[in-house]
């Protein structure tokens, strides 16, 4: 027979600071280990979200990002010529873009950041159909003007609607801002291609990477078939979004990792609180054990009672970690792209299934904390416990 | 000294607790260690950054060249004592979650501006003689197992083609901060090699500024003379040029104080706690020594140093499996220029883990202390 929850609830009641105690210090190692965990997963749903399942992006074959690709304009003309690529009213849906970093002041500190500028032409928006002008309008081609991210407006000095910069030498005009969803476009400004080759002195007809529409799912197979067996395209072919999910990899690890790390060496100081905590119980227990075991109630009741008694505990814990770290859900923050070299900015991502983990996390800790205790107790000999009466 | 045994028989009465207890001091203080170390491996560009280095490069970003003919120009510029300069290479070896930073150095000079790097004379001349030559860091090497001698492929990012070198040397350094994980090789190879837009492009140049020569009007001097050219340049010494870089990594420093502050309270409270409960456990013993002749202060010291006690033992334990674990080596594979506990994070410990003792001891001594011996004796 097991005995009643009441009896655990009391207990956790009675011994309120010890309990306090174990609380916050799981509520600590399930608050750490979210806010990596969310950091990490808004990190790579940044740069994943930026790619489309239905586009393809086309780079010099061995290049390793955007930055270090090249595509000729007899490249993208074939590009624009295969049936893969699903056409629009205006042509094929083709993207060729070219991106420069650039240094701008950081509005928080006043130091200089990177930004990516990319190059684009009127067809990026039909492309990206994720990117939508949620404030003025996007920048004529053939003039000096810049469309801005949502995020790189807050996150730089001076490139607000309507304001001027100065990059390259030249004079240019914040003609309009787009949302990206989140993605890393919003880290991006955008202008036209032709005179951001002209002004950085970049060979004209050169661009960095392709983006096309594809015509159907399994059109990333067959465009990377016909590229293969031609002379002239040395190109890699990839879906857009497992390319933006290899750009996000190493700094998803490198979060992942240390985060781990810290969150794990956090638990262990956690599980000894609640060993601590648990074993106090115990101790001060005796009696009341004894007085249980007596009343006829076996040892194996005992254990679940405790064992659920620590679970309790660090249930507890784990929401009191979680509720700690929801605020942080949609907090943006920015870091560099080691892949990219330049800034980013994502938020924090506290996802159910974030949340999922860290209450099993903490339920965990309860079960190694309040295992050991727990069979102590059921091994309370009655005769000698109830003798100290 | 002579109640020695009675604070090593109170440590000992609880065992598990005792043990428990300087388990949560040894990990929080492993953790601290840890942080500590993050947090220098972040700012280590910073620290090891020459006082008198300034680094020049393109104003656009530093992935934008600048021209070779730069050199004789820079040299001629009053302040500038030595000059080099080198290239980002960007391949891959193997795979591209192997990463380490590859430069192409200039040979003659390199070693002059970066005095801080150590190659062994035959080897340096053996990397002197081989146009495929490359000198390693000690890190990487040991990484990868490469030993002098080996051949290195390397798949160029934007330099295309497959690229070949001969480990000819593996460098250390003088200090713990700095980077042993790069990859150099000779800039001439690079320019036989490179395809022909590359056309005598450097990466960046590195200037040594002469003694006593004032920084800014160094800086100054050689942005203007580059000024409205078609290659701008920016000029800053190399620590603002690394902090712009930890900058844009995010707030370190925040989230390290922020992890480090909740595991102090949470490690304060489980002292106390303990501290508390064993303080209420003795409360017999404790009457008892007051009756036998103890005062008030001998017994708040007693309570106080086996608090301290118990937190030396801890604190001493986490820092040195936190240095025993930095030992080992940088967990994120080479993500970390440098991975080293420095002594003063050790001081720092020490010296915290001695304040959570103190102030987790003190409401328990003080109970200890106002004992009142008859209460206490009719409790027995």
């Amino acid at each position: 027979m097991a005995l009643p929850l009441i009896y655990n609830f009391e207990s956790v009641r009675v011994r309120w600071a010890s309990t306090v105690v174990a609380v916050l210090g799981i509520a600590g190692s399930v608050g750490v280990f979210v806010a990596m965990l969310a950091l990490a997963r808004g990190f790579q749903a940044a740069l994943v979200s930026s790619g489309s399942e239905h586009n393809a992006m086309v780079r010099r074959a061995g290049a390793t990002s955007e930055m270090d690709s090249a595509i000729t304009l007899e490249q993208l003309r074939a590009i624009e010529d295969s049936t893969e690529v699903m056409r629009g009213a205006d042509g094929p849906l083709v993207s060729p873009e070219v991106v420069v970093v650039a240094a701008l002041p950081l509005a928080k500190t006043g130091t200089d950041a990177m930004v990516q500028l990319r190059g684009v032409s009127l067809k990026a928006l039909a492309v990206h159909d994720k990117v939508k002008i949620v404030n003025g309008r996007f920048f004529t081609p053939g003039l000096f003007e810049l469309t801005v991210g949502k995020n790189a407006k807050n996150a730089y000095r001076g490139v607000a609607v309507g304001d001027e910069v100065k990059l390259g030498g030249t004079v240019w005009k914040v003609v309009g801002s787009f949302d990206a969803g989140g993605s890393a476009f919003d880290s991006e400004i955008w202008l036209d291609a032709n005179l951001l080759n002209a002004t950085y002195q970049r060979p004209t007809g050169i661009h960095q990477s392709v983006a096309a529409r594809l015509a159907g799912d399994d059109a990333v197979g067959a465009l990377e078939r016909r590229f293969a067996t031609d002379p002239r395209m040395k190109v890699r072919v990839e879906r857009e979004t497992d390319y933006y999910k290899r750009a996000s990899q190493q700094m998803t690890t490198f979060i992942t990792v240390l985060g781990s790390l810290v969150a794990l060496v956090m638990a262990l100081g956690a599980v000894f609180a609640a060993l601590n905590t648990m074993y106090s119980a115990v101790a001060e227990r005796s009696r009341e054990i004894a007085t249980i075991r007596a009343l006829g109630f076996g040892e194996g009741a005992v254990v679940l009672s405790f064992v659920i008694e620590a679970l309790l505990v660090a249930l507890a814990g784990g929401i009191v970690g979680c509720l700690a770290a929801l605020p942080l859900n949609g907090l943006v923050t920015q870091t560099l792209n080691f892949q990219t070299f330049s800034h980013l900015s994502f938020a924090f991502r506290v996802t159910p299934e974030v949340v999922g983990w860290g209450i099993a996390f903490a339920l965990f800790m309860g079960l190694v904390g309040g295992l050991p205790p727990a069979v102590r107790a059921a091994r309370v000999p009655v005769v000698v416990a109830l003798r100290d009466l | 000294m002579k109640f020695l045994p009675l604070l090593f028989a109170n440590l000992t009465r609880r065992k598990v607790r005792t043990t428990l207890t300087l388990g949560s001091f040894a990990v929080a203080l492993f953790l601290f260690c840890l942080l500590v170390t993050i947090r220098a491996a972040f700012n280590s560009g910073i620290d090891a950054a020459g006082a008198d280095r300034m680094l020049v490069i393109n104003k656009v970003s530093l992935i934008q060249p600048l021209p070779i003919a730069y050199r004789e120009k820079l040299q001629r510029v009053p302040g500038v004592q030595d000059l080099t300069y080198a290239n980002w290479f960007g391949g891959v070896y193997q795979d591209e979650k192997n990463f380490f930073a590859q430069f192409a150095i200039d040979a003659d000079t390199y070693r002059t501006v970066y005095s801080e790097f150590i190659v062994p004379p035959d080897q340096w001349q053996a990397f002197l003689a081989d146009k495929q030559g490359a000198v390693i860091g000690k890190a990487t090497a040991d990484r990868y197992g490469f030993k002098i001698g080996d051949r290195v492929p390397l798949k160029g990012g934007g330099f295309p083609g497959d690229w070949e070198f001969n480990v000819r040397g593996i460098y250390t350094a003088r200090r713990p901060s700095d980077d042993l994980t790069q990859f150099w090789f000779r800039w001439d190879y690079l320019k036989e090699k490179a395809p022909p837009w590359f056309a005598n492009q450097v990466g960046w140049y590195t200037v040594r500024i002469a003694p006593g020569s004032d920084a800014v009007k160094v800086a100054k001097s050689i942005d203007e003379l580059f000024a409205n050219s078609a290659w701008e340049t920016r000029t800053q010494t190399e620590s603002a040029f690394m902090a712009s870089f930890a900058e844009q990594m995010g707030n370190v420093e925040f989230l390290m104080i922020a992890i480090g502050s909740v595991v102090f309270f949470t490690l304060l409270l489980v002292t106390g706690n303990t501290m508390a409960t064993s303080v209420r456990e003795r409360t017999g013993e404790l009457a008892i020594l007051k009756t036998v002749g103890f005062t008030d202060a001998s017994v708040l010291a007693l309570v106080m140093i086996e608090s301290v006690l118990l937190a030396a033992i801890g604190g001493a334990l986490g820092i040195a499996a936190g240095k025993g674990f930095t030992l080992l080596g940088d967990p994120t594979k080479g993500m970390l220029v440098a991975f080293y506990l420095p002594a003063s994070g050790v001081a720092a410990g020490a010296a915290l883990s001695l304040a959570v003792g103190v102030i987790a001891g003190l409401l328990p001594a003080l109970t200890a202390m106002r004992l009142q011996v008859v209460d206490a004796l009719r409790r027995l």
